[in-house]
């Protein structure tokens, strides 16, 4: 495959920045999108240019690390992946990629495609946790009983890996998918019920007070999340808010 | 209200944003009921008109509240877009809105402000020239003027078809709005399906009914 891509290329987080032009050639269709950007920056190396700089970890989809908002679609136009698992068989010879930066206030650009989430880390400092005494009399969790059918709600919303795509995506980039997903993983189970009034105060004080968007319920989160976390949770979370804010 | 630190956060921002809609819905509901009466009965018509014409309670009451309602509810709406816009300084040279979200969950602020021209017209047809009547030039009462009213504001197709156009913002706005504001006060349970359905044939049935109206007395007289 041949194909047209329009990179975003900043120096760094005070310079201006800009849409450049790149072709790339004989791009496999088993190639992941990632995989194709190494190829752009082999030969951009070879030729004694910059490289582009991108976000990546596992390449496994489990570490959130890859973002790419990919012909105006957070990781791209697959459902359910992350950009490390987005296939170039999504794509057709020929085609214009765009690909840019996350983009959010609260998300600001570093260089060219890598943008600092460290806003959501203090989202998680700010109650994202339990407090648990290690002091050697702790009690196993197991012992426990916790309804199957709240254990199960839990563990789906713990499957975010704090990738951003829902406020990349999101029209008001707002983050109340992924903080909805922190809180309610805790406030479902009895461990993170004690502590559940403070975490969802803290940790939507902490996410107002970043610049994120107001959510307005469009939906475009779960759509683009490549965990499937749903909706569900920032009705929970809206509730819990409220229940905490006035009793 | 605007004070108390609890409007102070996103979420409650957007609780009050639902219960005011979900406030404007009821209203709307009502006045919607009243009119479809114009359709088959006039006297039924006017003494409903009549009453809520001329009823103290709804009058100095409700009707001070239904007004606070709607500023409330617009205000609000600007400043959360404004707010909205800029958490993203810097926009998308592509952003395919269309591929994770509908036309109109996207759009409120347009349909909003499509209603919000309206109600100003609404207001210069026919709350203005009611408030003169009754309170400025203090005519006798008469509670069979108000199908003739209608009738007559209805006859030009000019206006005939601005509120049949406003009408369908109307419903692209209920068409989201509706059904968001059960998601906003964090109604998400076992009735939620059904709580939708009827969110959606609410956001179809009213607003088209309206026109429906419109174009009754249009075409009738
Ligand atoms: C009879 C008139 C109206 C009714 C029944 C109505 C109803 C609603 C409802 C139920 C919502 C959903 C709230 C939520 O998402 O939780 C809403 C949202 C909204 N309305 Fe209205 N509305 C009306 C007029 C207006 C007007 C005049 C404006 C003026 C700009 C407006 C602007 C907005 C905006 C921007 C939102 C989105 C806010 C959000 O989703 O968080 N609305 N409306
Ligand atoms: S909710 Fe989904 S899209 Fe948002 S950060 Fe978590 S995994 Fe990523
Ligand atoms: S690189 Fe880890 S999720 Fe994509």
């Amino acid at each position: 495959m041949k194909l047209a891509l329009k990179i975003w290329r900043q120096n760094n987080a005070s310079s201006p920045g800009k849409m450049v032009d790149y072709t790339v050639d004989n791009i496999e269709p088993d190639m992941s999108f990632l995989e194709m950007l190494d190829i752009l920056n082999d030969e951009l190396i070879v030729k004694g240019e910059d490289t582009v700089a991108f976000d990546h970890d596992c390449r496994e989809g489990i570490c959130g690390m890859c973002s790419l908002f990919i012909n105006g679609e957070a990781h791209g136009p697959d459902r359910l992946v992350t950009t490390c698992q987005l296939h170039m068989r999504k794509f057709k010879d020929g085609d214009t990629i765009y690909i840019e930066p996350f983009r959010a206030k609260a998300f600001p650009v570093i260089k060219d495609l890598v943008v600092d989430r460290s806003s959501f880390d203090r989202i998680q400092q700010s109650g994202g946790f339990i407090s648990v005494n290690t002091s050697g009399n702790t009690i196993d969790a197991n012992t426990i009983p916790i309804p199957k059918h709240d254990a199960d709600k839990a563990f789906d919303a713990a499957t975010c890996i704090g990738c951003g795509a829902c406020v990349a995506t999101c029209k008001n980039s707002s983050a109340m998918l992924f903080v909805s997903a922190k809180v309610s993983q805790f406030s479902l189970l009895p461990q993170g019920k004690v502590e559940a009034k403070e975490r969802v105060l803290n940790m939507v004080n902490q996410m107002d007070a970043e610049g994120f968007g107001n959510c307005t319920n469009t939906g475009a989160c779960e759509v683009e999340c490549p965990k499937g976390i749903s909706l569900e949770n920032i009705a929970r979370m809206n509730r819990e808010y409220l229940k905490s804010s006035l009793i | 209200m605007s004070n108390s630190p609890i409007l102070k956060s996103s979420i409650a921002k957007k609780i009050a944003m639902a219960l005011s809609g979900l406030f404007l819905v009821t209203f709307l509901s009502i006045h919607f009921f009243i009119n479809l009466t114009s359709v088959f009965n006039e006297d039924l018509f006017n003494t409903l008109a009549h009453f809520m014409g001329n009823n103290p309670l709804i009058q100095f009451a409700m009707q001070p509240v239904l007004i606070l309602g709607v500023l409330f509810h617009f205000i609000m709406g600007f400043v959360l877009d404004f707010k909205n816009r800029a958490s993203r300084p810097i926009g998308y040279a592509k952003y395919n809105g269309a591929a994770n979200a509908s036309w109109s969950s996207r759009n409120m602020i347009i349909s909003g402000i499509v209603v919000l021209s309206f109600l100003g017209l609404h207001f210069y047809d026919f709350w203005i020239p009611e408030m003169v009547y009754k309170y400025v030039e203090v005519k006798p009462i008469a509670s069979e003027r108000y199908f003739h009213e209608l009738v007559a504001k209805f006859n030009s197709p000019i206006r005939t078809s601005i509120y049949c156009f406003s009408f369908f913002f109307l419903f692209l706005h209920l068409w989201h709005g509706f059904n968001s504001s059960f998601q906003s006060v964090g109604m998400n349970n076992k009735y939620s399906k059904t709580l939708h359905k009827v969110g959606y044939a609410f956001a179809v049935i009213v607003p088209f009914g309206f026109i429906f109206i419109a174009l009754f007395h249009h075409f009738n007289h």
